[in-house]
């Protein structure tokens, strides 16, 4: 795993934490004339784009683009995978056009694993069925740590994640890096909507949203989806709502300095009520802006240096105190 | 393990080097991480991290703390000089030991003329041409005051001028940052082997020096003390 | 026409109860069993170490053919099995036609007599076209010259338990048994892996044991409550092996069956998400596999059955959703028993030959098969190495027309030496006999 980043859990918390100072680093960039580092010059950075997502590609190929590489968009609808090519196929098209990393949003969990295997490219996972989403994860934290002022990692900070946990890659990724970086986890969902093995996670869960409320310093909040009823998850959006949504007054009962998040899109009154979607606690609108600086990040710390496989140094030097290099499954070559 | 070198003239001769050098195995080789880092003994100019120290083969002193207080002292009056006062002088150290490098100087400098010169950090990471011989390197501090580069003096400040090419992209990086007036180059120890046209506009020390050798710029900001230490690679750099 | 006919002395081999003796293999039976006999023009193959099991018999394979030819065909199947030490495979119906009328199962029954590898005897569709709503023709099934007797829609769970029922009843006639694939399918849907610590790790949806167990249970209910024969395939749970043994403690007609991969492997292998660990019923947890193991060795499990299910390349060669769910096995079974119940003192050759012949030809109600090897016997032979060094199984090296076994590279001991079926050789040698 240490040429892609397929997964937060596979993280150390040295790798994230580099990943995350570097972003503060690059999150500068924003408030320059020109928002453009030469870096990833001559490189080819594609997204493949199995499953609709204008917000997530966005981001990647803004971050890709400020680091001068070219950046070719790939998605389903219309192209030859919608016609029935298989992915190994697809991957085989991108090998033979020279792309250096490929970003992959997949709606099969594996489809980036399976893909890492077939080029020679850096495979960067931007979700994968209800796997993970590592780079969300990363700038959900990048968010925090923010908000809240803190410096290094999270040590102590009580989150809270609401909702659809069992089908969503955004709370296994959340859990994971939430953990490495040593911040408190909790759940809430109905029942229904926690896997079955949860207890061996590493985080606390709760049925009940209101008691978990004032003990937390950050609520993320997960879109649920209608089709979800259908399936019996949870009997009507009302009931859900009522006992999980997140409305003014529960906002009432976070303590102060509380943030609310959201990975987005939202089901403004649903899951989340547009007042609380809109008020200054709300992180939604910089989680975006940090997903740049994140992904940023992420595609320099893959792509910016040595490639071992075929590159110029063959040595795999470690690098210096900044970044321990001893965890053997840490994201960046050696 | 470093010979105590009598104060004075901070130049070393032939004579001296080969004293030092000669006869005198020190336990231990270099460490492994020694070159792969935020600092830039690899022929584009900077000295190693501070976790490095235990590394080297010989080494000797070549400039002591008072040799160094001094140059910092002559350098800070030649840019007041030459920039008419500092004005609209902007001071910029290159991580890592550029930046307290920096910093006294523009302590010093407005010592003595007794107003406040802007000084900050400019992190080149992005803009190197080595990026992709070695892993890729944790990104260091880039600072402006809030008035910016426009229309200002910029003073580059960095601990070793070797290769040019961290200077180099310095110019770049400060390209995509706005458009100074003029920019200027200051560096404690310039040690000759000049890849690019590129100069010091002001220099600490004069260092002689070959290939096989390395120049450690040591500060007590980031190492506790000061001293710049020259000594013998153990191994070839890409 | 294939393998090695004549006559044959076997000489000094180890039968299932321990015992050496030489065998003389004539007109298609064992024509004499002793000590030292004489060759008298028979070719002589020389068996000494090796163990003489009666021929294996395997209650479900998947040969493809009809429909699926680009995976295998009866031909490359049946060639798998004889160097498997197979001389009788139940071939399943889920084929392109599916095998719910007397000509589908009488073609492929034709089929594998004309490849001559090893006996094919046909299993029937419970249900027309798989579809769950209504019976097939059973009876015609049954008699026609494919004579069928076991009946499956094996891919598919009997789920409606008013069809079970009325299948159950129905072939009391004929002396038949429903072999009832059991995956309650509402619990299932979209199903992936095994329902555990890793699927939900994984992100990958889940397939709980309730939903084999509670099928078990109710199809046991429902064998007593009408007087008639259940047969259980592919048991991937520990539970469901407290559920077996609990209904044939109560004196019910209920037998079963354990694949090899279930035996030997746990769903932590889908951690890389490579489809060759992708399977239905799929691979579950060391408890599992532990329960499994002592049901065979206990005989709650009557057999080892191989649910071979050949998938070409590109089905595997995907993301775990997309790809298929399947394992071939019948070229390493018998190596698979050995290291798993074998090696671990669990079964002994006796309880082998008992597991992997004797009862799958008594639940397939295969006459000719099954037979401990004695004078009188028909001449279906296995002779197998166990003291060979273990070897990485390679699947390029397999008859199979696919390449989908979970074992490739993994060390498996013993060796197929020969197979005779009714007295020709069809496996010589290790190889298949021309």
């Amino acid at each position: 795993m240490n040429r892609h980043l397929l997964s937060a859990a596979d993280l150390s918390r040295d790798d994230a934490l580099l990943i995350l100072d570097t972003a503060d680093e690059l999150a500068r960039m924003s408030d320059r004339p020109i928002k453009k580092l030469p870096t990833l010059r001559g490189r080819t950075v594609v997204n493949l784009f199995f499953e609709d997502s204008t917000r997530t590609r966005i981001s990647f190929e803004a971050a890709a683009k400020r680091l001068s590489a070219d950046v070719i968009n790939f998605s389903v609808k219309g192209s030859s995978v919608a016609k029935g090519e298989s992915l190994k196929d697809t991957a085989l098209t991108l090998e033979a056009m020279g792309a250096d990393a490929v970003v992959i949003r997949h709606d099969a969990s594996g489809a980036p694993h399976r893909l890492a295997g077939w080029i020679r490219g850096h495979v960067v996972n931007a979700g994968d069925g209800m796997h993970e989403h590592p780079t969300q994860a990363l700038l959900d934290a990048f968010t925090i740590r923010r908000r809240l002022g803190r410096a290094s990692g999270l040590d102590g900070v009580r989150v809270t994640i609401v909702g659809d946990v069992l089908h969503s890659r955004v709370a296994r990724s959340n859990v994971a890096l939430l953990n490495i970086l040593g911040a408190e986890v909790t759940l809430v969902a109905p029942p229904t909507l926690v896997p079955v093995a949860v207890g061996s996670w590493p985080c606390e869960i709760s049925y009940d949203l209101d008691a978990v409320l004032p003990k937390s310093d950050v609520i993320m909040m997960l879109r649920v989806q209608q089709e979800r009823m259908t399936a019996a998850y949870f009997p009507s959006v009302r009931e859900y709502s009522r006992r999980y949504g997140l409305d003014t007054g529960r906002m009432g009962m976070l303590p102060e300095h509380a943030i609310v998040m959201h990975p987005g899109p939202m089901n403004r009154g649903v899951e989340i009520a547009a007042e609380v979607a809109d008020s200054p606690r709300s992180t939604i609108v910089e989680q975006v802006a940090n997903g740049v600086s994140v992904r940023m990040a992420v595609l320099y710390l893959l792509l910016g240096g040595a490639d071992l496989l075929g590159g110029a140094d063959l040595r795999g030097k470690p690098r210096d105190a900044k970044a321990s290099m001893e965890n053997k499954e840490s994201m960046v070559n050696r | 393990m470093m010979r105590a070198r009598s104060a004075g003239d901070g130049r070393s001769g032939p004579d001296a080097r080969s004293a030092g050098r000669s006869g005198d195995r020190q336990p231990g080789g270099s460490a492994p991480g020694r070159d792969s880092n935020v600092g830039h003994d690899d022929g584009s100019g900077g000295s190693p991290p501070p976790s490095d120290q235990a590394a080297a083969g010989s080494q000797k002193r070549v400039l002591e703390p008072a040799e160094i207080r001094r140059a910092l002292t002559r350098i800070a009056h030649e840019i007041l000089e030459r920039t008419n006062g500092a004005d609209d002088v902007l001071l910029l150290g290159i991580p890592t030991r550029g930046v307290p490098l920096a910093r006294r100087l523009a302590d010093r400098a407005a010592e003595f003329e007794d107003r406040t010169v802007p000084w900050g950090s400019l992190d080149v990471t992005m803009y190197r041409d080595d990026l992709r011989l070695r892993p890729a390197r944790a990104l260091g501090r880039t600072e402006l005051p809030p008035a910016g580069i426009d229309g200002k003096t910029v003073v580059i400040v960095d601990d070793v001028l070797y290769s040019g090419r961290t200077v180099r992209a310095a110019l770049d990086a400060l390209n995509d940052l706005g458009r100074p007036r003029a920019v200027q180059l200051a560096v404690l120890v310039d040690r000759g082997h000049r890849e690019l046209p590129i100069r010091a506009d002001y220099v600490g020390k004069n260092l002689p020096t070959s290939q096989r050798e390395m120049v450690r710029v040591l500060l007590s900001e980031t190492d506790g003390e000061d001293a710049v230490l020259l000594g013998e690679r153990k191994e070839a750099q890409v | 026409m294939t393998g090695v006919a004549g006559t044959w002395l076997i000489r000094g081999a180890a039968l299932p109860g321990g015992q050496r003796a030489d065998l003389r293999l004539r007109d298609g039976v064992i024509a004499e069993a002793g000590a030292r006999l004489a060759a008298a023009g028979a070719q002589v193959l020389d068996a000494d170490g090796l163990i003489a099991l009666p021929g294996l018999v395997d209650l479900h394979t998947h040969l493809r053919e009809p429909g699926r030819e680009d995976a295998e065909t009866i031909e490359t199947g049946t060639r798998a099995a004889a160097l498997g030490g197979y001389t009788a495979v139940h071939a399943m119906a889920n084929t392109e036609p599916v095998a719910d009328t007397a000509g589908v199962v009488e073609q492929v029954w034709r089929l594998g007599r004309e490849a001559g590898h090893c006996d094919v005897q046909p299993v029937g569709a419970v249900t027309l076209g798989l579809g769950g709503q209504r019976l097939a023709e059973l009876g015609a099934m049954a008699d026609s010259a494919a004579r069928v007797r076991v009946f499956s829609d094996d891919g598919r769970c009997v789920s409606d338990p008013l069809l079970m029922r009325r299948a159950l009843e129905y072939v009391k006639a004929f002396d038949g048994v429903i072999a009832q694939h059991a995956q309650e399918p509402r619990l299932t849907e979209g199903a992936q892996m095994n329902e555990g610590e890793v699927s939900g790790r994984l992100g990958l949806a889940g397939w709980p044991a309730v939903a084999e167990e509670a099928i078990i249970a109710r199809d046991c209910l429902l064998a007593a409550h009408v007087g008639s024969a259940l047969h259980v395939c592919h048991v991937s749970t520990a539970g469901s092996v407290e559920i077996i043994r609990w209904a044939k403690a109560k004196g019910w007609r209920v037998t079963a069956e354990v694949t090899p991969h279930h035996l030997l492997l746990t769903d932590e292998l889908a951690e890389g998400y490579d489809p060759v660990y992708k399977v239905n019923p799929p691979l579950r947890t060391a408890a599992d596999v532990a329960g499994l193991r002592q049901g065979l060795a206990d005989g709650t499990i009557d057999c080892v059955a191989t649910d071979h299910a050949p998938h070409p390349v590109e089905a595997k060669d995907t993301e775990w959703a997309g790809a298929a769910f399947g394992m071939t096995g019948l070229e390493i079974a018998l190596r698979a028993v050995q290291q798993a119940m074998v090696e671990t003192g669990l079964l002994d050759w006796a309880a082998v030959a008992d597991r992997m012949s004797v009862r799958p030809a008594t639940i397939g109600r295969l006459s000719g098969h099954g037979v401990l090897p004695a004078t009188g016997a028909p001449a279906n032979l296995t002779l197998y190495d166990p003291a060979a060094a273990p070897e990485p199984v390679d699947p390029a090296t397999h008859a199979s027309r696919s390449r989908n076994t979970p074992f490739r590279g993994v060390a498996l001991p013993g060796q197929v030496v020969a197979t005779f079926l009714r007295g020709t050789a069809t496996v010589l040698d290790g190889k298949l006999a021309s």
